[in-house]
């Protein structure tokens, strides 16, 4: 194509708008990290570089509650949905169509359709008379909810892993006296790991980064991460915000990158 | 279709609902089924400290567009909940608009590097999408702030003398939105383009058509699925922003999302909130369906 000088593909100021897109995209970011090494509070000018907001954060016991709360809950939901997501995978693919298979996917992608703040307010009037019934204030609310909405995100990559996969292997086993359950745990399952890991990361990083629900559901002192950073912006902002944030985001980008290579490695097989 | 057929096509079909079954109960109890409970206190009265008192009522729902004069008892419209429905409205739209307007030549320009450069493009575009919500707000108010990096370098540059007031204000709570769901426009565009023969495009100027008419004619009918799936990710969470208008609008700027939270929280008005909660549903549920049956009308023409 390029032989004829001209290329079709190429529209006029495209490549300069996008160019543009990915820099918005990542200045702020590298501004808010910036920011976290500053020695000054006031945020308005640069002191000079120090990693103070970094020891100031980690020595902070809200925020060592808040982190360590965030990673068991993240922990557990990541867990739950993908063990259900992963039966439900099985369950929903690879078999001729059945009857409420349509009202399957639509439960199942729920909370990817209502708005957050619907389904937050809901968990709030619904846990609230829970609360009142069996007295119980633990975390089990905020591993349910979380559960409940990692359930897509952990869902959706599993069924695409065993859509490609077919169902011949299975067969053979069977057809050589395998039972179902060795069937499963020899000739399935391992196929189907990169798909169940890759889901369960999804769940880890999307419950990790959930405000909203979160908020409603909480009792009094059981902050995450981020509603304890919701909380902060109220007040005066430090920019040990920043040095939160930034760990926070150094560990998401660590697990996509950890899930890209991983696809990348899938597609290569 | 011989009985032992039937009957195993009947075992497949029970099977299939066993092992979806501890999936939908956990949507059930942790997201499907409070959605009643929310339908079901919008018909209550409100009680004096918050909750619900039991007793039907209307003015739950009534309380959306009207409220009681405090004089004469007398329904007046409610000029502060219309300005918030109409922030909502026209803050998504816009916002929507906006994304596709940059949002279209990055994911063309995603789709038109050469395909071992590809994948890089698109997980830079993925990661601000996966990154916390908040995390990426707080990075915008970084930038908008008083004291920000756009009011310092207007500053140091002469431009203007006096830092902008952006921050709290609609226009930083459109750029917050714009900037956080970006990524939401860019994908299915994306998926859109690569499927796309760039062939076509030859055939277009072989036929000697200018850029404008390939654009027109050739490239738009084709992005089309895209732009109208990337509207609806966009439009939706827009609509029922939360975080955003909060963080960034400073409570001032309130969306219907905030004004929710203020009912059961020190608007003390459950009945109100569950029905706006309701009302939004509905708005985003019909959203949904339109586009569901365009993607189903696209799938039959093909």
């Amino acid at each position: 194509m390029s032989d004829r000088g001209f290329q079709v593909s190429r529209l006029p100021g495209f490549a300069t708008i996008a160019i543009g897109v990915f820099l918005a995209l990542y200045i702020p970011i590298f501004t808010l990290a910036a920011y976290s090494f500053n020695t000054n509070i006031s945020m308005s000018s640069w002191g000079g570089f120090s990693l103070d907001w970094y020891a100031k954060a980690w020595n902070n016991d809200q925020v060592k509650d808040a982190t360590l709360r965030s990673l068991i809950i993240a922990l557990w939901a990541a867990v739950i949905s993908t063990a259900v997501a992963t039966l439900a995978a099985l369950g929903t693919t690879r078999r001729r169509k059945f009857k409420g298979q349509t009202l399957i996917y639509v439960i199942i992608n729920q909370p990817l359709m209502v708005p957050e703040i619907v389904t937050a307010v809901a968990l709030l009037i619904f846990f609230a008379q829970i609360k009142v019934i069996t007295g119980y204030q633990g975390l089990g609310y905020l591993i349910l909810a979380h559960s409940a909405f990692c359930i897509p995100f952990a869902y959706l990559p599993i069924r695409a892993r065993l859509e490609g996969m077919d169902l011949s292997l299975e067969t053979a086993a069977a057809d050589l006296y395998a039972t179902p359950w060795k069937t499963f745990r020899h000739v399935t399952l391992p196929l189907l790991l990169p798909g169940v890991i890759a889901g369960a990361m999804l769940a880890f990083v999307i419950s990790l980064d959930d405000v909203v629900i979160t908020e409603f559901v909480k009792s009094g002192g059981q902050d995450t991460l981020p509603t304890y950073m919701l909380g902060q912006l109220r007040r005066q902002m430090t920019p040990e915000i920043n040095a939160i944030s930034t760990a926070l985001l150094v560990l998401t980008i660590a697990l996509l990158t950890a899930f890209f290579l991983i696809n990348r490695q899938n597609d290569k097989n | 279709m011989s009985p032992a057929e039937e009957a195993q096509i009947a075992t497949s079909a029970r099977n299939a609902w066993y092992l979806s079954t501890p999936a939908l109960l956990i949507l059930l109890v942790g997201a499907v089924g409070p959605l009643l409970i929310v339908l079901v206190y919008s018909f209550l009265l409100p009680g004096k400290y918050g909750n619900v008192e039991w007793g039907f009522s209307l003015d739950g729902w009534r309380g959306i567009l009207f409220t009681k004069d405090i004089f004469d008892d007398t329904l007046v419209l409610a000029d502060a909940h219309l300005t918030i429905f109409w922030r909502s409205v026209k803050l998504s739209v816009l916002t929507t608009v906006f994304t596709f307007l940059v949002g279209f030549p990055t994911a063309w320009f995603i789709a038109t590097r050469a395909p071992k450069a590809r994948p890089i493009w698109l997980f830079l575009i993925t990661i601000p999408f996966w990154t916390n919500l908040l995390i990426r707000t707080y990075a915008i108010n970084e930038v908008i702030r008083t004291e920000g990096l756009l009011n310092t370098i207007l500053m140091k540059l002469g431009l203007i003398s006096t830092p902008l007031q952006i921050i709290y204000t609609d226009v930083a709570v459109f750029i917050g939105m714009v900037y956080v769901y970006l990524p939401l426009m860019v994908l299915p565009l994306f998926a859109a383009i690569d499927r796309f023969d760039m062939r076509l495009l030859e055939a277009g100027y072989d036929l000697y058509a200018g850029r404008w008419q390939v654009l027109r004619r050739i490239i738009l009918p084709i992005v089309k699925p895209g732009l109208i799936a990337g509207s609806i990710l966009v439009f939706v969470p827009s609509l029922g922003a939360y975080v955003t208008p909060r963080v960034l609008g400073g409570g001032k700027q309130m969306m219907i999302g905030n004004f929710i939270e203020l009912q059961f929280g020190q608007g003390r008005n459950w009945p109100l909130g569950a029905a706006l909660s309701m009302l939004l549903l509905i708005v985003v549920t019909i959203a949904l369906l339109v586009y569901v049956r365009y993607a189903n009308r696209e799938d039959t023409n093909v």
